[in-house]
């Protein structure tokens, strides 16, 4: 596989949340509006690519055995680095995204490449993937709280989109909008692959 | 310390804020263990077991270690490495002590660790419990008790979501939605249901 596709391969044939199925707690509790899901996506793929990078650094030097402990550690480490300069400088950001920003550590998504790629791939490469995968994420984020905003919000980063007359659904915005959501784009994902491959 | 502070912890996890419906914590085992109720029902036992075991540990790391220290902000990394022991821990003592049941809980064990309801349960805890000046008795009660009724509402709604996809296997669900896209759709209407508990004030 050459670089741009281990780059892109995150978006869209391996999408974590759509394809995978993984890091769902983050991707629909946290996607109440969009500047709330970016801020998400920044800091799981800024710790995706520490993780994946200090993994793929010391992978030799780890005994198999105690690896999943060292890897929680290393990834649990960056967390606090989020968690601390969240804190520090986007005090609003990190108010609105509560324990999300803790929890980021039993993120399936991070554990999981460190495990399937960064012990077993250069330094390099476990970059590429990090950062294919974190914009994979943030994708995902930034398209589910999009939705969530627009039609449970009427705006779309603090824009009305439909005018003053507009009255939104508030259910979007609470936990029911955010599974039903979720769900429709996931089959609808399903519905463009099988499309897809009758074609190909 | 009264019986009615106790009902508000415990009917507040268990149907207001419900950790899987409401807050979104521990997603993955709700979406991959649902498909039949009995392996629901263990899973939600385990982990019943485990967040209150989380909850006494965690609560005791916190005041007698990291703030005593000053170190609170190691707090994430205390936790994690704390449940994951812990859940190792509870494995080999389980697999010793009483085989029959670690035949029943073994499997679901090792997805524990990475269940965030888990260190959900510990941060929540911190948050509304022990950094809010309570005196060291009740926090140390509260805790438990929340960490307890929290892993009581996971499996409620874990049980409830496998016994609805049981019978919606022998529905025409559209092809696109079979599996975990419907099972979201289920968890929607759920969460509607459960949003009725919001105004709910004891």
């Amino acid at each position: 596989m050459n670089a741009v596709s281990e780059l892109t391969k995150g978006v869209y044939r391996e999408n974590p949340v759509f394809r995978l199925a993984l890091g769902l707690c983050p991707a629909l509790a946290v996607s109440t509006s969009v500047e709330n899901g970016l801020g998400m996506g920044a800091a799981a793929t800024f710790v995706l690519l520490g993780s994946n990078i200090v993994v793929s650094l010391i992978r030799k030097a780890i005994p198999a055995k105690v690896r999943i402990p060292c890897y929680i550690i290393v990834i649990a480490s960056f967390v606090t680095v989020v968690e601390l300069v969240m804190g520090a400088y986007l005090p609003e950001l990190s108010k609105s995204l509560g324990i999300f920003i803790p929890l980021i550590v039993v993120n399936c998504i991070i554990l999981g490449r460190a495990e399937a790629f960064a012990s077993k791939n250069g330094i390099f490469r476990s970059i590429l993937d990090a950062i294919g995968m974190g914009i994979g994420f943030t994708f995902a984020l930034v398209l589910i709280s999009a939705l969530r905003e627009i039609l449970g919000d009427g705006k779309l980063m603090g824009y009305m989109v439909f005018g003053p007359n507009f009255k939104p659904v508030l259910m979007m915005i609470l936990a029911p909008g955010a599974f039903i959501t979720m769900g429709l784009l996931m089959g609808m994902f399903n519905v463009i692959d099988e499309r897809r491959q009758r074609k190909g | 310390m009264d019986v009615g502070t106790f009902l508000a912890i415990i009917i507040g996890a268990v149907f207001v804020s419900n950790f899987v419906l409401m807050r979104f914590l521990g997603l993955c085992p709700f979406v991959g263990v649902s498909k039949d109720p009995d392996s629901a029902l263990g899973m939600g036992m385990a982990v019943i077991f485990v967040m209150t075991m989380a909850s006494l540990v965690t609560w005791f790391i916190y005041v007698f270690i990291l703030e005593p220290f000053g170190i609170t902000y190691l707090r994430t990394i205390a936790f994690i490495l704390v449940i994951a022991t812990l859940v190792q821990f509870v494995e080999m003592v389980i697999e010793k002590t009483s085989p029959a049941l670690h035949r029943s809980l073994g499997i679901y064990l090792p997805l524990i660790t990475t269940n965030c309801a888990v260190l959900g349960v510990a941060v929540v805890n911190v948050e509304d419990f022990i950094a809010t000046g309570l005196p060291l008795g009740a926090s140390f009660i509260y805790t438990v008790v929340h960490g307890f009724s929290a892993g009581l509402g996971f499996t409620l709604a874990l049980v409830l979501m496998a016994s609805i996809r049981q019978r919606l296997q022998l529905g025409g669900v559209p092809k696109a939605m079979i599996g975990i896209p419907i099972t979201f759709i289920v968890a929607g209407l759920m969460a509607m249901a459960f949003q009725g508990f919001s105004g709910l004030k004891i």
